[in-house]
């Protein structure tokens, strides 16, 4: 038996030591885990998702949806399809994240921990871990601690004598960005080409196989049993005690880029971007300075120097003009070339697309093309204009999914904030007009 | 035709899903371990293990771009393009490795040893530029020359 232990400020780091190498299951519930896996089997499975609710946990996969909210959109009770599935979606290549990588490798028994949880809350017989392929040491640690896990009757039937009864698969990905969209990614788990599905109906109702479905993010997953424990006031407290945000909990952030220090912490939700950049980024490199960044991950909109004391959460980072994304910056300092960088995210983006519909499928290698020709220095003056062009078109709205508009945000920000670059790079060898 | 192993393989993934369509990606992974790339004949036998058509999965063979529809070299190496990566120095990275092997994305070396092509974000960015050889993650490559690139394409034969 343990000693109750006293609440951590950083929960989701706690149990990851310097190394990375994880805690096998002895000492994970040594250190506090599966109390709250122990906690939520003694409650109702709604009251479970009221708890998460209340706590104001939201997605850390990018969009930031409410993950009580979500679990709730799930039909419950008699009447309720006897199967449903639970999804984490660890399929993580949003150009500069690296946080979920960290948890899995770091903490895998936390992470099974908060996606049993959740498979009770719904009322989910079978769980399924998305995983990118090329997360090879997530995966041999997964599988690992789920067969640990097994042993103990953590996982299968009858778990801790509950009567829940709860299976876990993981699967590794074959690779294409498009696979962490949630539908698409459905769609790969069912074994078909990653294309996204129209929504309604939303997985929730009609998910994998047809059943109702929830998909959480890694990190999201990993917050549930420290929510469950520790309840929804202490969550809340660890930012509104701190940085004073109205989102709960806290946060992986990180910085790559020309930054002294790159790397990933987990900082009370609502940290400021100077903090992360200064504190724990180290600052700039010797001879550089902040031109810009990308709050979380490639497709989000450029703030500059200018947004550095804005608080990292969901509604301070839209009110700025961005999205909190997964909320890893990417720092561009005053030497990397704007348009160079520019065309290499809309290449990746280009690549990427699944190739579904229309304007993402050519829009973006047209705009690909063109961001080539500023940074080769043969643009003309009127595509400028037809970047605007573009970043309308594939904009909100007019695709099948959001894969095309989050190409634009890095896109339509940067001709916002930095004009003159566009502007210099116009016909420097004479095709101009 | 599948080999032994590659059935009982493929048969312990059926277990874990209502369909079995859904383990064609396992399918495709599991054929390629053993055999390094994934040929028509591969599809076709797949697509009879899963009772589906060749078509359904040679479209999804052709959708993932970890599935080699065309044989490899006896290494994989994937520069990683994405732009933090970029930043830190990725195109000077694969210039030295176009250099060093002399190939290009999608090519393979005469003595069928690597195979060159880039990849998407490798989620490993606070140690970048990086790049994957086969299952291995090489890191912190940004200072890189030929000499200690061809240390770690040594541990390659």
């Amino acid at each position: 038996m343990t000693a109750r232990q006293s609440p951590p400020q950083r929960p989701l780091t706690a149990r990851i030591r310097p190394e990375h190498e994880p805690f096998g299951l002895a000492d994970y519930e040594r250190h506090g885990g599966f109390q709250g896996l122990r906690a939520a089997l003694k409650m109702g499975p709604q009251d479970v998702t009221g708890l998460v609710k209340s706590a104001g946990l939201r997605g850390r996969g990018g969009a930031g949806f409410p993950t009580g909210v979500k679990w709730g959109l799930v039909p419950m009770g008699p009447d309720a399809p006897k199967q449903k599935y639970i999804v984490a979606n660890g399929d993580e290549m949003e150009p500069g994240t690296f946080k979920d990588r960290l948890l899995l490798e770091g903490d895998p028994l936390q992470f099974i921990e908060g996606m049993i949880i959740g498979g009770y809350a719904i009322g989910a017989s079978i769980g399924y871990v998305f995983l990118r392929a090329e997360y090879v040491l997530a995966a041999e640690r997964l599988k690992a601690a789920i067969a640990e896990c097994h042993a103990r009757k953590l996982l299968g039937r009858n778990i801790l004598g509950s009567g829940f009864d709860f299976d876990l698969y993981l699967h590794t990905s074959a690779g294409r960005y498009i696979c962490g969209e949630e539908t698409a990614l459905l769609n790969s788990l069912e074994g078909k080409r990653a294309v996204p599905r129209s929504k309604p109906p939303f997985p929730a109702t009609a998910g994998l196989f047809g059943k109702p479905t929830v998909v959480n993010n890694i990190e999201t997953l990993c917050n549930v049993p420290h929510i469950v424990h520790y309840g929804a006031d202490w969550y809340a407290e660890l930012s509104s005690g701190t940085t004073g945000s109205k989102d709960g909990g806290t946060k992986l952030y990180g910085a790559s880029g020309k930054v002294k220090h790159p790397g990933c912490w987990e900082l009370p939700m609502g940290t400021t971007v100077r903090e992360i950049v200064d504190d724990h980024a180290g600052g700039m490199r010797e001879g550089l300075k902040l031109r810009g960044f990308l709050p979380g991950g490639a497709s989000t909109d450029f703030l500059t120097a200018e947004h550095l004391d804005v608080p990292m959460d969901y509604e301070h980072i839209a009110q700025a003009g961005s999205r909190m994304g997964t909320g890893l910056l990417i720092v561009l300092d005053d030497r990397t070339p704007l348009m160079a960088m520019l065309r290499n995210l809309e290449t990746f983006f280009a690549r990427e697309s699944c190739g579904w519909c229309t304007p993402c499928r050519d829009g973006l290698p047209w705009t690909e093309r063109i961001l080539a020709d500023f940074e080769a220095g043969r643009a003309r003056a009127s595509d400028i204009e037809l970047l605007r062009q573009q970043t309308r078109l594939l904009g909100p709205g007019r695709t099948f999914c959001p894969h095309a508009p989050g190409a634009m945000e890095p896109l339509q920000s940067a001709l916002k904030y930095f004009p003159d670059d566009f502007s210099a790079a116009v016909g420097r060898d004479g095709a101009g007009g | 035709m599948l080999s032994a192993d590659e059935i009982r393989e493929i048969d312990a993934e059926l277990a874990h899903y209502e369909q079995a369509q859904a383990a064609t990606i396992e399918a495709l992974k599991i054929v390629q371990k053993h055999r390094g790339w994934v040929s028509d004949e591969a599809v076709a036998d797949i697509a009879e293990k899963l009772g589906t058509s060749p078509a359904t999965v040679d479209a999804v063979a052709t959708f993932y771009n970890l599935i080699y529809r065309k044989p490899v070299g006896r290494h994989v190496i994937h520069v990683c393009d994405s732009v933090s990566c970029w930043i830190m120095g990725q195109p000077r990275l694969t210039e030295l490795l176009r250099t060093q092997l002399g190939i290009d994305y999608g090519q393979t070396t005469a003595d069928g040893r690597f195979t060159l092509l880039p990849i998407c974000c490798l989620g490993t960015c606070d140690r970048a530029p990086a790049l994957m050889i086969d299952k291995d993650t090489h890191r912190d490559l940004e200072s890189v020359d030929a000499e200690r690139l061809g240390v770690i394409l040594e541990r390659y034969p």
